[in-house]
Order: structure tokens, then sequence, then C-alpha cells
């Protein structure tokens, strides 16, 4: 039987280091592994005989791309095994310290790491020499969302002022209001991106995914909100490790997850997109509509054009969070610790980051347990090399190669957060 | 106006990594008014950003190439990249290089614009700068203090 083996030794324009192998035979691609070999990073052992009150600073640690995610993600369960609500400003404080996370993360995406992909260049670099003013935006609006971590943060990279039942320190009005004139650039730019692009050329490969996403009754979902899928799961965070397993492959050190109704799925920009059109801003649906979406996002090729959608969301909502803010009280709740279990999910720019603590009455992490986005897309993108590979089979070595990497990039895996990326081998003819 | 600026990069928490912020901080009060001190995480939109804004920039950071810690290497990048020194990759793989290229793609690059690096030897978690590090950033300090005054 006539078969090939097709490699991509380093995957690049990804968060950390991993591979690709597809084996080709009869001219059909007969097998697709993603390959995550970035040894464990332990995250959760460490965590082990830590105060409640280390959670956000330490599982912050484990991006730094996406540290706010994991510092929310944090949050919410400490605050779920603590018996604690946050709410008012606070509340909105958090969702507008994600805006910021969601802006810088898909905005360096976006131009820097995916783009390149279909306007034919090997990096952003070499693309920013012919399309200067797109990357000039792009960077621009990654600065945006820059300056909103840094303000609410402290700093733009593991912000440290996130807290257990708030915040250690909070903005005034005036700090937060200077930020409103480049926040209105950063939308009107959004929306430039938006259309920018939309006007890229994309293979047909639609695919039926299992979209699983956070759903909140009336907001976008960053924080809060139930897990529900395409398929008709709608359950609480707590019932999450009731409907989907992680199990051990031999080709990644990041575990695979799977429905238990419905085996693979995919999270993350399409997922969101797709489950929750309807709850984005006014300005964000029209363009996602002029941009030719849909109301569903089924080719991860267009999953450019989703993120472009969700940064003019989050730009629109920064502003509005920012318009209606008045100063909290007291920058925190206060914090009584007891024994419990604490379990919550929230929306990073990869999607959804699953967290699970149990607590002694000190306050002191027994268990952790911590399910990030790239882990639970591990299957969902190998399907997609099996099913959208073959298309690009008789194109020229390094152009395949070039678009099995951009299978990958598509879905804008952080392999250091599953673990870390990328080499792809091809076999067959 | 675009500004003449020294801008040291790093991260303090980890020993020699923090050498070019250490040199910014040994520069304080020495350099003349105009000339903007700044310490920077090295995060590349915001350090694009500073470029943007600067007529004349040294930059400071540590390196990992082998050599001798302490080793002190100048390189004006006005008119070249940078060469590859081994600079450990940061996130996305956009470091000081990338960060340089890109402002000399998109026409951002200062008119002049200098890279000063110091060759580390301990980039542990905690770690305070090593002694051979202690003495290039005097070094680095003393060369940008005249050349400042030029």
């Amino acid at each position: 039987m006539p078969s090939r083996t097709i490699r991509v030794d380093q995957l690049t324009r990804l968060e950390g280091e991993g591979a690709v192998k597809l084996v080709v035979r009869d001219g059909r691609v007969h097998s697709a592994e993603l390959r995550i070999f970035e040894p464990p990073r332990f995250f959760e052992a460490l965590l082990r005989g830590r105060s409640y009150s280390e959670a956000p600073d330490i599982t912050a640690r484990i991006c730094g791309i996406c540290p706010v995610a994991y510092q929310m993600s944090a949050v919410h369960a400490m605050e779920n095994a603590l018996g604690i609500e946050v709410s008012g400003p606070l509340r909105d404080l958090r969702r507008l310290l994600y805006c910021g996370e969601w802006i810088e993360s898909h905005a360096l995406h976006i131009t820097m790491l995916h783009a390149p992909d279909f306007l034919g260049y090997d990096s952003g670099i070499d693309m920013a020499r012919d399309h200067a003013d797109a990357v000039r935006r792009g960077l621009t609006l990654k600065q945006a969302g820059n300056e909103i971590i840094a303000l609410l943060g402290g700093r733009e990279i593991h912000p440290v002022t996130v807290c257990v039942g708030g915040f250690y320190r909070v903005p005034r009005k005036r700090e937060l209001t200077a930020l409103v004139g480049r926040l209105q650039w950063a939308r009107a730019a959004a929306l430039e991106t938006v259309h920018w692009a939309a006007g890229f050329e994309f293979p047909a490969c639609d695919r039926d995914y299992t979209f699983v996403a956070l759903r909140h009754p009336a907001e976008y979902p960053f924080n809060e909100g139930r897990i529900v899928s395409s398929d008709g799961l709608d359950i609480c965070a707590a019932e999450f490790e009731a409907h989907i397993d992680e199990t051990q492959v031999k080709r990644s050190t990041a575990l695979h997850a799977q429905l238990r109704a419905a085996g693979p799925y995919l999270t993350g920009p399409m997922a969101r997109y797709s489950l929750n059109f309807e709850r984005l801003s006014p300005i964000a649906q029209e363009a996602a509509l002029s941009a030719g979406l849909g109301r569903r996002c089924t080719n991860p090729f267009r999953s450019i054009v989703v993120r472009a959608v969700e940064v003019l969301h989050a730009c629109d909502e920064a502003l509005r969070i920012i318009a209606r803010y008045e100063e909290p009280d007291e920058p925190a709740c206060a914090i009584e610790p007891r024994a419990g279990m604490g379990i919550a999910a929230t929306e990073a720019p990869r999607g959804l980051l699953y967290h699970r603590y149990r607590l002694d009455a000190g306050g002191t992490i027994l268990e952790a347990r911590i399910v990030p986005p790239t882990a639970q897309n591990q299957a969902a993108i190998e399907e997609d090399l099996r099913r959208f590979s073959g298309e690009f089979l008789t194109q020229p070595p390094q152009r395949l190669r070039q678009r099995c990497e951009q299978l990958v990039r598509n879905h804008d895996p952080c392999i250091s957060c599953a673990t870390h990326f990328l080499r792809l081998q091809l076999t067959g003819p | 106006m675009r500004r003449r600026m020294v801008i040291g990069l790093g991260n303090p928490s980890c020993g020699d990594d923090g050498a070019g912020r250490a040199c910014v901080a040994a520069l304080a009060g020495r350099l003349p008014a105009e000339v903007e001190l700044i310490e920077s995480d090295g995060e590349p939109a915001a350090l694009l950003a500073l470029l943007a804004r600067a007529r004349e920039a040294w930059l400071i950071d540590a390196c990992r190439s082998g050599a001798q810690a302490g080793t002190v290497r100048r390189f004006d990048v006005t008119g070249h990249p940078l060469p590859a020194l081994a600079v450990p990759h940061s996130t996305h793989g956009l470091g000081l290089n990338e960060a340089l290229e890109l402002a000399r793609a998109l026409g951002m690059l200062p008119e002049r614009c200098l890279v000063y690096a110091i060759e580390g030897c301990s980039y542990r978690t905690g770690a305070s700068l090593s002694q051979p590090v202690r003495a290039a950033i005097a070094v680095v300090a003393e060369r940008i203090v005249r050349a400042s005054a030029r």
C-alpha cells in the first residue's frame, strides 16, 4: 500500500512546542496526530498545601498570554468554596479585566500569528513590510487591551491586583475614564479588523462541530454562565466532571478531553460565538453579519473573523462598563476560610477554563484540578487535520506543511497552558 | 517631538534577567534631563509603542550566548538586525529582536538605536544579580552617560 509521512517538526506562531504527524495512504489522510511533548508542569500538585488566597497568583503563571483567565477561574472557584458572591462594580471590573485580555490576546493572534497564513507570509514581521497599516492597527489594538490590564491589574503581564473576594486595589473613576478615548479608537479599529479579516480567502471547510461554551442569560460569556453545547448539554460548572472525561494519550503530555455522550468537542471563539450570537453587542452582531459570518461559524479558517468580532464586542463592552462604573466602598469582600469544594469555569480567549479546588477548614488547598481549553480542543484539532488536510495533499510540500500548521493555528492553541507546541510529520507517498 | 530614551528590559525577579532594568536604576540622575529612563518587561507591543516615540534609544537587555558572564556587547541596530544571541524567546516567540524588526518594517525604529547585551549566568527565580553582571552594569551605565552627553 503506497504511503508517506508528512512531518512538521517545528510548528511556529503558536504558544509552546509540539508537532503534527500525518499518515497518507492511497492518496488519503489515514491518520493525523497533534503531538504535544512538552514536559508536564505539575501546577495542580504545586497548589496543594498553599493557601486559597495564593491560587490566583500561582495559576496566573501558567500563561503569559491569558493569566487573567486563570485568575478569574481561580477566584470564582475559591469564592464558590467559601460561599461568597461578588457583585456590583467588583464583578464589572472583573469583566473589564477579561475584556482587556481578550483584546490583547485576540489582536496578537489575528495580526501576528494567523493573518500571515492568509496573506502568504512566513511571519508577521514579513507581512508588516507590505501591510504596515494593518499591523500597526493590530498592535495598537493589542496595546489598548494591555492598558486595561495594566490599569486594573497593576501590570500588563501576570497582573497582581486580583484576589479572592475582589481586588487588592480598584481604580478611581477618573482613571478608567482616561481609557475611554483609546477604547473608542479601539472599537473603530476592531470594526475595521472584522472587515479586513472577512476579505481573506477561506477554503470551503465546514464541519459539524460539537461546540461547548458558557452561556449567561443576558451577557456574552466571560466569567459566568452554564456550560452548554450544540448537542443540548446544559449543566452547571459543578457537573463538568460528570459529563467530560479526560484521558491520557501517548502522543501528548496534555490530557485529551471528551464529552461522555458526544465525544470530542470544540471550545473557544467559534463555540462561544455560535452558542451566544444573540448576546453579542449590537455593533458586533451587525459587523459579523455584514462580514458574512452568519449566526454560527463552522469553518475553522473563519475563526479569525470570529476573533475580530469578539475584539469588537470586548471594546464595546469595556466602554459600557466604564460608563456605568461607580467606585465600590471596599475593594474586596471579607473572607472567612472554611472547608469545602469550589468549582468554576470561565471563558479564556481560547475557550472554557475549568478549575476545581478542595480546601481544609483553614483555607489550605488539599486538591486542585485545572482543565485548560487547549487540552479540551486537542481531539477536535486532530479531527480538523484528518478531515481537511486531504484538500491540500496535491500542493507542494512547503505549502502543505503551512496549511497543516494553519489548521492548528485556526484554534490558537496555547500549549504552554495545556502542559506547552509545534513539529508536522506526514507519512505517505 | 520624538525623545531620547534608555530602556532597560527584563524581569528583576529572575536573577541576571534584571540586568537591563538595574542598569536604568543605576543611571538615575546621571543623564541629561531630556533623556527618559524607562524600565520595561519587554512586552513587544508596549516596547514598539516606546520605540515609536523615540528618536534615539539605548536598549539594555540580558543575554545568554555562552560567553563569559558579564561580557558586554554593543550593537548598532539602526541599519541591521540584532544578531542571534541565544536570547531566550518570549511568549509566542515575540522577543526583543522581533520587536526591533517589527519597528523597522513599520518605519517606527528610532533614527539611532543601540542595544547593549549583558551576558548573564544565573536566571533562577528569586536570585539576585550575579557579581560579574553587577560589574557589567556599571560599565554599560558609564558608556551610556558618556554617549548621551554627546
